[in-house]
């Protein structure tokens, strides 16, 4: 049984914002039917009162004064731009409808 | 279709509110909230999502979440978790969003608004403005979670240019409370109702400053319609970004009308993200969402799950101010104070206890109540600012109106004298002594002047004498002139009648 | 003088300077890293200042650790202010850190000198240092060889001499086996040990830095200077890590080794690494331990579990690489959305882009309780194995991977065949352990490792153990053969 198929993948990278080629999507097609079959033995465990575990450690919730430290030298903020202009990260437009 | 929707359909409205949590620095990185700078001048590398960087919760966002959990009669969760939420847009930096989704850290309450009675239903015959009966109804909460603000995406051609969008992540990593309600409203007015009653609870309890127009106050409303009697809810829609309580009023009817169009054409509504456009005063809609949105939200592993023990909610119970309706019904019991001057006074809590110092100061209620609605609610909107942000205390209100209730100065005078006491502040005493406003309340002086105005106007004594009482207005006035009005005019008009009628 | 203990020494004794060491170690870059490629970018100039600097405060009394003067290279995941980070991807090609992880600064308080950074696979996700946008690193054993991954380059670099230590990254193995193939000892603390702060998240919840270095003893110098509570991290554990170091008595006797039934039945493991671990375990009964079987049940369950849950976080975690604010931004593109998926797919390799679409697939509506969830919540049983098993126990021992170092190459077609070698060390960090592997012999001249898996919070029992190993072998002293040893010499 094939258990992900290949509009499974197309759909996935798109979420993923990744493009694939014709040749990755019939691999990646494949590869991942194969990690699933084999996760598909996890079925076989009873965990129907298991707790998940989301954190390796148990602690009480780390929590930090509100005392604001000044703000990066916009300079350094923006020595990694692709595109600036002043102070402004620059990305090419945003076509209407992806708002979120 | 001229016929109003309202009276075939009832609408079903609910609201989500993002209100800007008051801290100074950010949800999960140390950097200060601040508005109006110039783009990415407040951030740190936690806000631009620089790899390897980690979230630390800021700890004061946790009792203000508290204190709006008590202020609207919702569950603390003793447990909440913060989640990813997973979508890509340039002003989210990381590409998730970290909020809260199945355990939220407030659930489950409850505020009351004040609506018109019958509010909702289709109006019978026309009502004069002011004269509808109000009731007072409760609006379901249904959670309030903790999540981070995005930044902000400068799409305006002449800002970005027509091929390029700006990204500012000042905003970005701003604490949010997202205040989400039961879909309980049934009119643009109860919504906005609502809006107002939940902005003046966040404002009284010191949790936001809800400006809406720095952004810190916003709305997406979800609507939909059914027909009058049909109990099964319709498709709704989102209207996204409401920033004004002109906005939301309209978008919602707005909406209700499109809806009701297509209903009415036997059409179908879409489930879909609409926008609102004031000027056009018309929703058109964003994006469908039949591919419905896939946010992967999942357990944030960088951040362990928030404990709150019971002695903390506790702590802040204690520490909580008055709310709104507690002081609606105080100020009614203590004062004796009408309706309507409570529903003024209790508007906003700087106001509210601007009065209660202010008939300390003076002793009396009825004279605070009097100043504050009449001459500082005039001052306030035509300044449009905040009682906060003028110069007058309530010190300086209450001598002023000692001063009045003592005779020392005329009620005239000291209303001519406010604007400038509110302005720049001072001490009334001082200020009517160095001005000479002090009230003549000597008999001589003031009989001095009856005789002379009587001596020189003999005909209009005449006319009084015949019992024309605009004659003994002008005389008055005379007599008011030449005391350069510190006369107490009752006293003044009792003199004259005396003089003239004997 | 290739170890840290002997550069350390030599230093405390004035036989040599930092400088000194600094230069000798870029001039053995010089000379091997042509043929590893373990080495990704040095900082001579700004290493020779701080090691001047360096010579200068300890000739002054000023020593502050062990490590003080001695040079080491990051893993390429940890970031250092003013200099690159790639994590092996063309996508963070240029991408130049405005701040310091807390490695690198608890380091420095120490008065170590980071060189430069080594290779690794792409944002750490790999077992060969293959999938590295700078190409494959070798191992010094066998250059036609694997020296392991992700942190392959840091293994190899102090396998071949280079530097006398490095820093790796350990989600599933990628401290433990690099150091296995290449025949040193790498140590992956308990989760929350060390800060993530400043490393570039793989799976947030797997996650941990940790030394790659010759001896456990060196191990534990390193973990004391870099361990302890950071207030950056809010998984980082909230108490004082207490010196191992101090722990470090050579005396194995009265401790118990549990070794995992599970373990040692493993249908693909080759049967000569299997019997030379058993053998070094066999030294551990000698110096006075004590043996016992233990039942890991879950075991066969770990690979899956590991490979859902790391893959799951891990497309999160990638998602702010999207070319908006830093790294590349493919050329030519009009809107944002052909920004973000040109940028991405030109950005991320093959292996990165399989880990992404899965972790995404099981996030996603209608497969979320029946993969994630359910990982996580096997996740537990995994934790519960553990448990049960340290009732019995005091640390765990087995191998560390299933194989000597593979051909270079051999395993790119089968990504599933490669991840399900994984099963000696996945679980380590599904449980949060701390765990070790140290050379333990030879197998057709490569090395073994043997793993040893601890309590929760108690390195100093595993570093005890694995130093006590150490006291009665020689295995960590071999060096790899032809001129990579000798120059190591």
């Amino acid at each position: 049984m094939q258990r992900i198929t290949r509009q499974d993948v197309e759909r996935t990278a798109d979420l993923a914002r990744l493009s694939l080629t014709e040749a990755e999507i019939v691999a990646l097609t494949r590869d991942l039917d194969r990690i699933l079959e084999h996760a598909d033995q996890l079925k076989d465990l009873d965990t129907e009162s298991t707790v998940p575990t989301a954190h390796a450690i148990v602690l009480p919730t780390p929590q930090r004064a509100d005392e604001p430290v000044p703000g990066m030298d916009v300079e350094s903020a923006l020595a990694n731009a692709p595109l600036r202009e002043g102070s402004a990260f620059v990305v090419p437009k945003v076509i209407e409808g992806e708002e979120s | 279709m001229s016929v109003d929707p309202m009276e075939r359909y009832e609408a079903v409205i609910g609201l989500e509110v993002h209100t800007h949590l008051k801290t100074r620095s950010k949800l999960f990185s140390p950097a200060p909230v601040r508005y109006g700078d110039e783009p990415n001048h407040n951030v740190h590398p936690i806000d631009l999502g620089m790899p390897g960087v980690l979230p630390v919760l800021n700890e004061k966002v946790v009792g203000l979440a508290i204190r709006l959990g008590l202020a609207t009669h919702s569950r603390v969760n003793q447990r909440s978790v913060f989640s990813r939420k997973n979508y890509f847009y340039p002003d989210l930096p990381k590409g998730y969003q970290i909020s809260q989704y199945d355990e939220p850290i407030v659930s489950k309450g409850w505020i009351e608004i004040e609506v018109p009675t019958d509010s909702g239903q289709p109006a019978a015959g026309e009502k004069k403005r002011g004269e509808t009966p109000k009731e007072r109804r409760r609006i379901g909460i249904t959670r309030a979670h903790l999540e981070e603000d995005a930044g902000k995406s400068i799409h305006d051609a002449a800002v970005a240019g027509a091929d390029d969008t700006h990204i500012d992540l000042n905003r970005a990593g701003v604490p949010l409370l997202e205040i989400v309600s039961e879909p309980e409203m049934r009119s643009p007015e109860e919504a906005s109702a609502y809006l107002r009653a939940l902005r003046s609870i966040l404002r009284y309890i010191d949790v936001s400053d809800a400006d809406m127009e720095k952004g810190q106050f916003r709305c997406d409303a979800n609507i939909s319609l059914r027909r009058r009697g049909e109990s099964r809810l319709g498709t709704r829609t989102e209207i996204k970004n409401l920033n004004s309580f002109a906005s939301v009023e309209g978008a919602i009817k707005a909406e209700i009308v499109r809806q009701a169009e297509i209903l009415d054409d036997g059409g179908e509504i879409l489930q879909a993200t609409m926008a609102y456009d004031p000027q056009r005063g018309r929703t058109r809609i964003l994006r469908l969402k039949e591919n419905a949105d896939d946010y992967r939200y999942f357990d944030d592993p960088d951040l362990i799950p928030l404990i709150i023990q019971d002695e903390e909610i506790e702590a802040v119970r204690a520490d909580m101010p008055e709310l709104p309706d507690e002081k609606r019904v105080r100020f009614q019991d203590e004062y004796g104070l009408s309706a309507y001057d409570v529903g003024v006074l209790i508007s906003s809590r700087p106001l509210a206890e601007f009065f209660e110092q202010t008939a300390t100061a003076c002793g009396s209620a009825k004279s605070a109540v009097n100043w504050i609605t009449r001459d500082l609610m005039k001052e306030l909107n035509e300044r449009g600012v905040d009682v906060g942000e003028l110069a007058i205390t309530p010190e300086m209100l209450g001598a002023l109106i000692r001063l009045v209730d003592e005779g020392r100065l005329t009620a005239r005078s000291a209303r001519d004298l406010f604007p400038e006491l509110a302005e720049q502040g001072g001490d009334p005493e001082a200020i009517m002594r160095v001005r000479g406003l002090e009230a003549v309340s000597d008999p001589g002086v003031i009989d001095g002047s009856v005789e002379e105005v009587v001596g020189a106007n003999a005909k209009a004594v005449e006319s009084v004498r015949a019992g024309d009482d605009k004659a003994l207005n002008f005389l008055m006035g005379q007599v008011m002139k030449a005391t350069q009005g510190k006369a107490d005019p009752t006293d003044v008009r009792r003199r004259l009648v005396e003089r003239i009628r004997g | 003088m290739d170890s840290l203990e002997a550069q350390s020494a030599g230093l405390a004794a004035a036989e040599v300077s930092s400088v000194e060491l600094v230069d000798a170690a870029l001039a053995r870059i010089e000379a091997a890293d042509a043929t590893l490629n373990a080495v990704v970018g040095v900082r001579g100039d700004a290493a020779r200042a701080e090691a001047a600097a360096a010579d200068a405060r300890r000739s002054a009394g000023d020593r502050r650790s062990p490590l003080d003067g001695v040079p080491l290279l990051l893993k390429d995941n940890m970031v250092q202010q003013g200099e690159p980070t790639t994590c092996s991807s063309r996508i963070l090609e240029g991408f130049v850190s405005p701040y310091d992880s807390t490695v690198v600064t608890r380091l420095r308080e120490a008065g170590a000198i980071v060189l430069g950074r080594s290779n690794m696979d792409e944002f750490a996700m790999g077992s060969s240092t293959e999938h590295s946008v700078h190409g494959p690193a070798h191992n010094p054993w066998d250059t036609g060889r694997s020296c392991g991954g992700s942190s392959g380059g840091s293994a190899a670099a102090v396998s071949s001499g280079m530097l006398p230590f490095a820093l790796g990254s350990d989600t599933g193995g990628s401290i433990r086996q690099p150091a296995s193939f290449c025949g040193v000892t790498g140590l992956k603390p308990t989760y929350g040990r060390v800060s993530r702060f400043g490393l570039v998240a793989f799976a947030s919840s797997l996650d941990q830095i940790g030394p790659i270095a010759r001896t456990a003893r060196e191990c534990a110098w390193i973990l004391d200077a870099i361990a302890g509570h950071d207030a950056k991290d809010s998984t980082s554990i909230p108490e004082p890590a207490p010196r191992v170091s101090d722990a470090l008595d050579g005396d194995v006797s009265g401790l118990t080794i549990g070794m995992p039934r599970e373990y040692f039945e493993e249908d693909g493991a080759d049967p000569e690494v299997v019997s030379c671990v058993r053998a070094a375990i066999s030294e551990l009964e000698r110096g006075g331990a004590k043996l016992i079987e233990v039942d890991l049940p879950h075991t066969p369950f770990v690979v899956s579990t590991y490979y859902l849950v790391a893959t799951a976080e891990a497309s999160s975690n990638l998602a702010r690489y999207d070319g908006a604010r830093y790294g590349r931004r493919a050329e030519g593109v009009s809107d944002v959305d052909e920004m973000y998926r040109r940028s991405r797919s030109e950005g991320f390799g093959d292996e990165v882009k399989r880990r992404i679409l899965l972790g995404t697939y099981v996030l996603s509506a209608g497969y979320f309780d029946a993969y994630y969830r359910k990982a996580q919540q096997v996740r537990t049983l995994v934790r519960a194995d553990f448990e049960r098993a340290f009732a019995q126990c005091d640390v765990i021992a087995g191998p560390t991977y299933p194989e000597v170092a593979f051909e270079l190459g051999s395993k790119q077609d089968d990504p599933i065949n490669m991840y399900l070698s994984d099963v000696y060390t996945v679980s380590a960090n599904l449980a949060g352990l701390p765990a070790i592997s140290i050379p333990c012999g030879l197998v057709r001249d490569l090395p073994v490792g043997l793993q040893l898996q601890g309590r929760a919070m108690d390195e100093a029992t595993l570093l005890r153990v694995a130093d006590g190993f150490q006291g009665r072998t020689d295995h960590h002293d071999q060096r790899p053969p032809g001129h990579l040893g000798q120059a190591a010499r």
